[in-house]
């Protein structure tokens, strides 16, 4: 049995907000794939639970009038892969959507939830920080909004205030309309494995060169992280194989990659500096750029 | 704490309080006597306690009870004809020798029958990908992926230029 305290479902936002300020205690709970296992090893004890479950509206994915994609935080993974408007507009983020757990997994585990969760390693982060995805954050008091690269502050913390709730992840027109992308999860098993390095790279091509580049990774660091410098770096570069040699390079450099007994720091350096490399010579393609040899 | 739940299993209803610590995998398999969902990792790892929820493969393990109000389950109990006759899915995996100690034959069994009932077609690599979640730890995999080939038979794309698989 697991270690619940209360239990409470909330059937709209504005419901959960106000049980969230009645009871600063509670503890959100979504697809329930990281509460559950925290609970299992007693990480987490005598947890009041508030269900977001029944908040239909948080699952929807739609395309806003002015062409922002809003992501309802309560979509689970299965959403997201099999969603048409993602799969044809943001593809980095239905492909790592696919990459995530097994299916039973996520068939429940919510993106809200990867990304609250905090963790370096959630599959969805990658992606989203190269997106330039933003965050709608609701408490009774109103709502905010938030970049990601701003929400992870640690291992496992996030900038969520008490009283609040992840209601939205949105992607603005100008982040992924004529940018193409591409995302590569190394593990060490293709499915149910945690990654190695999440990489997911967007890009903008015109005439030969890079007009713009974005460059996420996962577990490079503490957090997911962006590489600036090899992304201003690439602003206006031709595209051969030195100028990706370089970006793989100074990728590198913006890392803080640690060794686990997943891999040794060394070799995290090594997959980052190649798999940025594999990473952008796909996407050039996708965007219409020459195949790099 | 208790939450009164109403859902059915296998079409049979059920109304009654469960304890909000439950699991679903402890109601099924403590409360409700079925056995077919196995308690395996406990933590979402291995789908020995997967169901169908509302026709969707799920671990139970670490799906909370109350979590299953309004909700239609399948267990592997359900899954055979009302005479005892095994389905075309059960069959398969037994003509193909896909079953050694059984431990995870429920959930891959339920899996695949929802793979089949959904009319979808599928790639061999979809295949492998729609069914790993599930560990087995005697059989090697080879004969489960027959099985489950034989069961969607008529929907296994082999063909690598068909749209279908290109569009993978
Ligand atoms: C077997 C297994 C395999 C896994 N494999 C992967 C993998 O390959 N890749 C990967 O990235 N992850 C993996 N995970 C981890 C987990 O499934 C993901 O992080 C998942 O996305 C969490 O979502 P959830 O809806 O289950 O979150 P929950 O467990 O419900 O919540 C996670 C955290 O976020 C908070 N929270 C959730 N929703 C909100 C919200 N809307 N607003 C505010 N706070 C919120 C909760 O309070 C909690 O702190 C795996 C987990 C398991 C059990
Ligand atoms: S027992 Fe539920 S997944 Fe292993
Ligand atoms: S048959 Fe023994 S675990 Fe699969």
């Amino acid at each position: 049995m697991y270690d619940i305290k209360g239990y409470y479902d909330a059937e709209t936002v504005s419901e959960a907000t106000a049980l969230l300020a009645e009871n600063p205690n509670l503890k959100i709970i979504a697809g329930g794939t990281d509460v559950l296992i925290k609970m299992h090893g007693g990480q987490l004890e005598d947890a009041e639970l508030l269900s977001l479950r029944k908040i239909k509206s948080l699952e929807k994915i739609d395309l806003a009038d002015d062409g922002t994609i809003v992501i309802g935080a309560m979509a689970t993974f299965s959403m997201v892969f099999h969603n048409t408007i993602l799969k044809d507009l943001i593809p980095i983020l239905t492909e790592a959507a696919i990459s995530m757990g097994g299916p039973q997994i996520r068939n429940i585990a919510t993106i809200g939830g990867n990304v609250c969760n905090g963790a370096t390693s959630a599959d969805s982060a990658s992606s989203l920080f190269a997106l330039n995805a933003q965050l709608k954050l609701e408490s009774k008091n109103g709502e905010r909004v938030v970049p990601i690269r701003e929400f992870y502050l640690g291992p496992g913390k996030v900038a969520i205030n008490p009283g609040e709730i992840l209601t939205e992840v949105r992607i603005a027109p100008e982040d992924y309309k004529g940018f193409a992308g591409h995302y590569i999860k190394f593990a060490m098993r293709e499915a149910m494995d945690i990654a190695t390095l999440g990489v997911a790279v967007v890009c903008k091509v015109q005439g030969g060169s890079f007009e713009e580049v974005r460059i996420g990774l996962g577990v490079a660091g503490p957090t997911p992280l962006r590489c600036l410098e090899a992304e201003e770096y690439a602003k206006g570069k031709k595209i051969s194989s030195d100028t990706l040699a370089e970006i793989g390079k100074l990728a590198v450099k913006s890392t803080k990659a640690r060794t686990s007994w997943r891999a040794s720091k060394e070799y995290r350096e090594h997959l980052v500096e190649e798999l940025t490399q594999r990473a952008l010579k796909t996407a050039v393609v996708s965007a219409g750029g020459a195949e790099v040899v | 704490m208790y939450k009164r739940i109403a859902f059915t299993v296998n079409g049979k209803a059920y109304n009654f309080e469960v304890d909000v610590r439950e699991s679903l995998l402890d109601v099924l398999r403590s409360h409700l006597g079925f056995t077919g969902a196995k308690q395996g990792c406990g933590v979402g790892e291995c789908g020995a306690c997967s169901v169908l929820i509302d026709g969707v493969p799920t671990d139970t393990c670490i799906y909370l009870a109350v979590w299953a109000d309004g909700k239609e389950i399948r267990t592997i109990e359900g899954v055979a004809e009302k005479n005892g006759e095994l389905s075309e899915v059960q069959k398969a995996f037994v003509d193909e020798g896909a079953v050694q100690c059984g431990f995870c034959t429920p959930g891959l069994v339920l899996t695949t029958t929802a793979l089949k009932e959904s009319g979808k077609d599928y790639t061999r690599e979809e295949l492998k990908r729609e069914l790993s979640g599930h560990l087995c730890r005697c059989t090697g995999y080879q004969n489960i992926l027959k099985a489950a080939e034989k069961s969607l038979e008529g929907h296994v794309c082999t063909c690598v230029d068909s749209p279908h698989y290109k569009g993978e």
